[in-house]
C-alpha cells in the first residue's frame, strides 16, 4: 500500500470518521501541524501591529492548524471537504467558522476581503481526478482564480504542499502563476526526506519588493525529522517568473519565429514534430 | 456559522453573476461569547457590506444595529459592542442559506454550511 493518502481514495472518503479521529489523536501529527502552521504564519508576513486579521484556512481538516491561528489571535474561516474531519473540529470547539466545501469548485468568497490564506498539506489533492467529472487542470484553475479574487490587494497565501513529483509542482505553480500570483516556492530542510517541507508563497497583485520570496530553513532539523541525512548546504528557493504578457497577434499571424519556438518546445518535450523547412509557417496563397 | 462568515460567503454556482448576499433561513440561533477586540472590528469595518449584515442580524433576531453606518461611528464604544455582537457572537446553528439568484438551498447543520456543489453547477 502506498504511503500517499492522495493515491488511496478521494479526500472526503479517505478522511472518514476513523481516519479523522486517528489523525487528530496523534500527538505527533498535532505537533507537526502546529509547527507547519507556525512557519506558514511566519511566511505570511502579516504586519506586526497586533491587530487580528481575517484568515482563510483551506483544507482546515479537524482545525489543528486553525488552533495555531487562534493562538496568534486571528479570526479564521476554515474550508474542508471531509464532513468527518469537520465533526472532529466541532468536538474540539475550534474558534473559527467551518465550511463544508470543495476547493476545486472555487472558494465562493466575496472579492478582496481576506487578509491572508494558509493551507496545510491540502492543495496536492487537487492534482487527482477522483471522479469522472474531475479535471485537475480545471480544478486548479478554479481554485487559484477564486483564491486570487478573495484575497485583499498585497495579501499573501502560503500553501504547504506535498507534490508527488516535479510535474505536480510545476502544474500547481503554473496555475498559481496564470491566476496572477507572484511568488515562488520556499523549501525548508531540502536535504531531509522526512522533514522537507515545501511552501508556495504567493502574493496577490503585481510583483514588487514585498513579493520577494523568503528563504527556506535549513540546518538543525526540528523534532519532526527522524532521519539522519543531515547535510548543511545552501537553502533552496525556486523563483517563479512574473505573470507572462499576452502574445500579440497581428494580421499576419504569430509569425515564423513563434512557430519555430513552439516546435522547439515540443521537441524538447519529446513530441514528434515535423522538421523545419522553408515551408514552415509560410502563408498560403489567397486562392487555395 | 457567524455573520462574519455569512458576510464573506457568496454563491459559487456556474452562471450566477451576483451570488451575494445569501438569504438566511433560521431554525436555531446560538450565542457564544467572544473576546471583544476593537482593533479587529475597525480593521474589518471597511470590508463588511453593511446592509446585508443588518438584514442578516435582523433575521437572526438581533435588531440593535443601525440602518446606516460609517467610519466615524467606530469611535463609539456602544456601536462597537453591537457590531461585535452581531458579527462574531451570533451563530446560525441550524437552518439554510439560499442563493439570491437561483434559490439553490445550502443546508446548515451543526453550524457548518454545506457549500458543496453538484457536478452540473460547477
Amino acid at each position: 500500500m502506498t504511503s500517499r493518502p492522495e493515491l488511496q481514495a478521494p479526500p472526503e472518503i479517505f478522511y472518514n470518521d476513523a481516519e479523522a479521529r486517528k489523525y487528530t489523536s496523534s500527538s505527533r501529527i498535532i505537533e507537526i501541524q502546529a509547527k507547519i502552521t507556525d512557519r506558514a504564519l511566519e511566511l505570511l508576513a502579516l504586519p506586526d501591529d497586533g491587530v487580528p486579521r481575517l484568515l482563510l484556512d483551506i483544507g482546515c481538516g479537524s482545525g489543528l492548524s486553525g488552533e495555531t491561528l487562534s493562538e496568534h489571535g486571528h479570526q479564521w474561516i476554515g474550508l474542508d471537504i471531509s464532513q468527518s474531519m469537520l465533526n472532529v473540529a466541532l468536538e474540539r470547539e475550534t474558534d473559527g467558522d467551518l465550511l463544508l466545501g470543495d476547493m476545486g469548485q472555487g472558494l465562493g468568497i466575496r472579492p478582496g476581503v481576506v487578509d491572508g490564506a494558509i493551507s496545510i498539506s491540502a492543495v496536492q489533492w487537487l492534482c487527482n481526478a477522483d471522479k469522472s467529472s474531475h479535471n485537475p487542470r480545471l480544478r486548479l484553475k478554479a481554485f487559484f482564480e477564486s483564491l486570487y479574487k478573495c484575497l485583499a490587494r498585497g495579501a499573501r497565501a502560503v500553501l504547504q504542499v506535498y507534490p508527488e513529483n516535479v510535474h505536480q509542482r510545476e502544474l500547481i505553480l503554473g496555475f498559481a502563476m496564470r491566476a496572477g500570483f507572484a511568488g515562488g516556492v520556499v523549501v525548508d530542510y531540502p536535504h531531509s526526506a522526512r522533514s522537507r517541507k515545501e511552501y508556495l508563497v504567493l502574493t496577490c497583485g503585481p510583483p514588487s519588493i514585498s513579493a520577494t520570496v523568503p528563504k527556506g530553513k535549513d540546518g538543525d532539523y526540528e523534532s519532526c525529522s527522524d532521519d539522519d541525512i543531515a547535510e548543511d548546504d545552501e537553502n533552496q528557493t525556486v523563483r517563479m517568473a512574473a505573470p507572462r504578457k499576452r502574445q500579440k497577434i497581428t494580421k499576419r499571424g504569430k509569425g515564423r519565429e513563434w512557430v519555430l519556438k513552439k516546435k522547439e518546445q515540443m521537441r524538447r518535450k519529446g513530441n514528434i514534430v515535423p522538421p523545419d523547412s522553408k515551408y514552415t509557417a509560410r502563408k498560403r496563397k489567397a486562392r487555395f | 456559522m457567524r455573520l462574519l462568515t455569512h458576510n464573506m460567503l457568496s454563491s459559487n454556482i456556474k452562471g450566477v453573476i451576483n451570488g451575494f448576499p445569501l438569504r438566511i433561513e433560521v431554525e436555531k440561533v446560538v450565542e457564544k461569547p467572544v473576546d471583544f477586540n476593537p482593533d479587529f472590528l475597525k480593521n474589518m469595518f471597511s470590508k463588511i457590506e453593511w446592509k446585508p449584515l443588518v438584514d442578516a442580524s435582523r433575521t437572526m433576531g438581533y435588531a440593535e444595529l443601525p440602518e446606516e453606518a460609517d467610519a466615524s461611528m467606530l469611535d463609539s464604544h456602544d456601536f462597537l459592542q453591537r457590531f461585535h455582537h452581531a458579527l462574531l457572537e451570533l451563530h446560525l446553528e441550524e437552518g439554510a442559506l439560499f442563493c439570491p439568484e437561483t434559490n439553490r438551498r445550502f443546508p446548515v447543520n451543526k453550524g457548518i454550511p454545506n457549500m458543496l456543489l453538484h457536478e452540473d453547477e460547477v
